[in-house]
């Protein structure tokens, strides 16, 4: 229904704007007085009034629909009074199947017939009254500003207006996507905290969730809970991992940095930067399935060749390519920062002498060290919020451990293991989930802060 | 003297010698990140290429068993041929192979060769040959899913009979098959076209295709006019005030946080408080293109400061009005800078798979959505579902299924590249 009535919509302005352009056509070949813009922005004029407004009533609508069919539906039930808000919520759905011709009930009552009844027959009229509405709004709208043009409206400046407004709101989506995240995530952290004491979660040394699951709701003490609820060991997880992929990543990644920009030929660079560079392009998923697939599996073939236990599940494997992952990540910032120290530099120390080697470690990276560091940050960032490699090919319980031939989980494995499929909104187990959320989106943005203050503050200027 | 000679050639040699080694340790450190790019696609490539293909056994079908007269079949219409109880029948095809077998094991062993769906194979063959069915017709049924692995070699079979999924009466069964000629390879065209299944051999990835598309088709409709509309803003018109300034930290902030944070923030906002479906691309969509909008404002930005001032002064010069000048004279300039970062913002956008793992777009599939409002998979999530599968039979699958992501993703590079190279202005 949608669908029909906005392409409906869309018609009208259409065919509105060419109205409205035909209007001041006519209106300055009759009248032979000037209009204030040139013809086509009436034309525009005409549109705007056209489909803005229809979409606008169209959008509250269809957002409050729901909610007051079900009002209707359910009256006869709610002037019962014996039904809590969720019976009620479930009935409404058993309604609605009923409707479609799922038999739920195992007879029906009056009540239930009446209310199907209804529903259907609601259905029918808000659909139908939603055409007339919208529809007849638009027309009425197209009417009112073909008749308002006249040579005092000019219409450039509100279409022109129009234009900066729209504009302005959709430079205001990423405040409002930042301002979502903070709310969604504090609001069920704060719920979640007032269940768990806060110093629990951070400093707890016991993670298992599923038990709170598992016992029954009348069963839980706060004793449950906060030993159920320790994140340290998700923290040390995330820590262990994001450290080996840090050991892999950096000696790698700023070395072919230092390769790229100090010795590589032009024609080598051409070719090797943008496949190295391939390496950010391919999604995570891919990493995790060759990770689980067949990293791990080599990685404890290869320590059981030594002697050692590896788990299948080790944080060796996931961090290790995860480290792949990120190479690309360092290599190109560093590359920037070390090609970006001025020539003069460089000629300086070939002149004192210095080998090549010897001018990178003493001058380049000396003068591009607040660069490096600021890329390990953002890599590191990277890292800790890194979901898909971990959650296929790292250990899915809590244990705290440091050895990395171990099954080690991290923050964001916990957050997917816990939301994947059903969950029930109320338990503090989901709420968990956006506790850990709430670390990781702080942890991240307080490394993506010190990384710029980094650069920005101990980045020498030569020029 | 000479001492002081020489010392200072150890010397020098040694600095030689150390920036050589050094020279060494940069041209590893390259290497070993491009021998992990090739390790990649070869490993992924060598895994799953053989999913594009399938194994058929052919079987002759003695439709005259089935019913007196087979042209009777052209007068029925499917309704009457979906109706047809063709179980029996179609398993005593299959017995035909094997005319001698007698035990009851043996035959439930033989019928394993073949996919669960081999009744419907033979209708749906029935359905769209009914005008002309011979008495006898042979029809290309699928092997199942071990019997593909092991015709493939995918599949050990020297491994002792009770740790393997295909017996030894079975791999029987099918050596006598291939010595008689009737076991071949066909393309895999189910795999593209159909949606998910719990069987391997009848698995396919054209739901998932399809859920990517729509997911993709979302966050093109809402990013790309949102995020060039912002960029215009923040670029053209924005006064420099602290309200322009909280937006811009906002963006830059948006373009480092975490995927899996947009996927609570759909969970959360999307789903339980605006009530939209679950497991939708339309949810998908929305999701991701809040996490694309910061990539596409961000290069549509500087493809808009890239335009020299020239232009503008020459509009505003000639008395175009501000906005006039911007949406006739700089706009369309920086318009290929700003298809390149959209594009490239959609190709993350459909690689994407936390946010998707949270609003629920993991949901076991069977159908090809027809909307986006149809509960779907999309691409990476397909190759997550099926990599935590056990059987063998899904490891080609979810290779094959990384190959076409990787593939499309690709297509979506070039074309920016292309773009760029075509379009952009140097000034």
């Amino acid at each position: 229904m949608g669908f029909i009535l906005i392409s409906l919509i869309i018609l009208i302005g259409i065919a509105s704007y060419f109205l409205g352009n035909l209007r001041a056509k006519n209106l300055r070949t009759s009248n032979q007085k000037n209009l204030k813009s040139l013809s086509h922005y009436y034309g525009y004029y005409v549109a705007l009034w056209a489909v803005v407004p229809a979409l606008l009533i169209l959008l509250m609508i269809t957002s409050f629909k729901s909610f007051f069919i079900e009002q209707y539906v359910l009256s006869d039930f709610i002037a019962l009074g014996s039904y809590t808000e969720t019976e009620l919520s479930l009935l409404f759905t058993q309604i609605e199947n009923t409707a479609l011709g799922i038999k739920l009930f195992d007879e029906n009552t009056i009540l239930i017939n009446g209310a199907v009844n209804k529903l259907n027959y609601i259905n029918k009229t808000s659909e139908n009254l939603t055409y007339v509405t919208v529809l007849g709004l638009s027309g009425l709208l197209v009417l009112y500003s073909l008749f308002n043009i006249n040579n005092k409206l000019n219409s450039r400046k509100i279409v022109e207006k129009f234009l900066l407004v729209l504009y302005f709101t959709c430079s205001l989506v990423a405040i409002m996507t930042t301002v979502g995240i903070i709310f969604s995530l504090l609001y069920e952290t704060l719920r979640f905290f007032s269940q768990v004491p806060i110093t629990d979660f951070l400093f707890g040394l016991n993670w298992s969730p599923q038990r709170v699951f598992v016992r029954e709701a009348g069963d839980l003490d706060t004793r449950d809970l906060a030993n159920a609820f320790g994140a340290v060991p998700l923290f040390a997880g995330t820590f262990l991992i994001a450290l080996i992929a840090m050991c892999v990543s950096v000696p790698v990644g700023l070395l072919t940095a230092i390769y790229m920009s100090e010795y590589a030929s032009p024609k080598v660079r051409d070719w090797a930067k943008p496949i190295i560079e391939i390496l950010a392009g391919i999604p995570t998923v891919v990493y995790g399935f060759f990770a689980a697939l067949t990293v791990a599996p080599l990685v404890r073939d290869i320590g059981q060749g030594a002697g050692l236990t590896v788990s299948s599940e080790s944080a060796l494997a996931a961090g290790f390519v995860m480290g792949i992952m990120i190479i690309p990540f360092i290599s190109s910032l560093s590359d920037d920062v070390i090609k970006s120290v001025p020539q003069s530099l460089r000629e300086g120390s070939y002149a004192m002498g210095a080998t090549k080697r010897e001018t990178i470690v003493k001058v380049l990276l000396p003068a591009a060290l607040p660069g490096i560091v600021g890329s390990f940050l953002l890599a590191v960032s990277r890292a800790i919020g890194e979901t898909m490699i971990v959650v296929m090919a790292a250990g899915l319980n809590a244990k705290l451990t440091a050895n990395p031939l171990d099954a080690a989980t991290t923050i964001t494995t916990q957050i997917v293991v816990i939301l994947i499929g059903d969950q029930e909104f109320d338990s503090p187990k989901t709420q968990s989930a956006f506790a850990l959320g709430l670390t990781l989106f702080v942890v991240t943005l307080a490394l993506n802060f010190i990384a710029l203050q980094v650069v920005k503050k101990y980045t020498e200027r030569y020029d | 003297m000479t001492d002081r000679i020489e010392q200072r050639i150890n010397s020098l040699n040694k600095r030689l010698n150390s920036e050589k080694r050094f020279r060494i340790y940069c041209i590893g450190a390259m290497s070993f990140a491009l021998a992990w790019v090739l390790i990649l696609f070869l490993n992924i490539f060598s895994s799953g290429y053989s999913a594009f293909y399938r194994t058929v056994i052919q079987v002759d079908v003695p439709f005259l068993n089935l019913i007196e007269d087979t042209t009777q079949f052209s007068e029925m219409s499917s309704e009457d041929i979906n109706n047809l109880s063709m179980y029996s029948f179609s398993k005593k095809a299959i017995y035909g192979l094997f005319p001698d077998i007698e035990e009851k094991k043996d035959k439930k062993m033989l019928i394993r060769l073949f996919s669960i769906e081999f009744e419907q194979e033979i209708r749906e063959f029935l359905k769209s040959n009914k005008s002309n069915i011979n008495e006898t017709e042979t029809i290309y049924l699928t092997a199942s899913d071990d019997v593909d692995q092991v015709n493939k070699g995918n599949y050990p079979r020297d491994l002792d009979e009770d740790k393997r999924r295909i017996k030894d009466i079975q791999l029987l069964f099918f050596d006598d098959l291939v010595d008689r000629g009737l076991v071949s390879y066909e393309f895999n065209l189910p795999f593209l076209m159909r949606g998910d299944s719990r069987e391997p051999e009848l698995a396919g990835v054209g739901g998932s295709i399809v859920g990517s598309l729509f997911t993709i088709l979302v966050v093109l409709i809402l990013s790309f006019p949102i995020g060039i509309f912002a960029a215009i803003y923040l670029e053209e018109f924005a006064p420099k005030n602290r309200i322009t300034d909280f937006i811009e930290i906002n963006i830059n902030n948006l373009a480092a946080v975490p995927s899996i944070v947009f996927g609570l923030l759909g969970l959360g906002i999307i789903l339980n408080t605006f009530g939209l479906p679950r497991s939708t691309p339309l949810v998908g969509g929305i999701v991701l293109s809040l996490m694309t909008l910061p990539t596409i404002i961000i290069a549509t930005r500087a493809s808009l400061r890239a335009v020299p001032p020239s232009i503008r002064e020459g509009a505003l010069a000639v008395g175009a009005t501000k906005m006039q000048a911007v949406m006739h004279h700089v706009v369309p300039v920086a318009m290929p800078g700003a298809l390149t970062g959209t594009i490239i913002g959609l190709a993350q956008a459909l690689g994407e798979t936390a946010p998707l793992l949270l609003i629920g777009m993991v949901a076991f599939v069977v159908d090809v959505p027809q909307t986006p409002l149809d509960a779907s998979a999309s691409l990476p999530v397909q190759v997550y579902l099926w990599s935590e599968s056990a059987e063998r039979g899904y490891v080609e699958k979810t290779s094959a299924t990384i190959m076409m992501l990787l593939g499309f993703l690709i297509l979506m590079n070039l074309a920016a590249v292309l773009i760029r190279r075509k379009f952009e202005t140097k000034w």
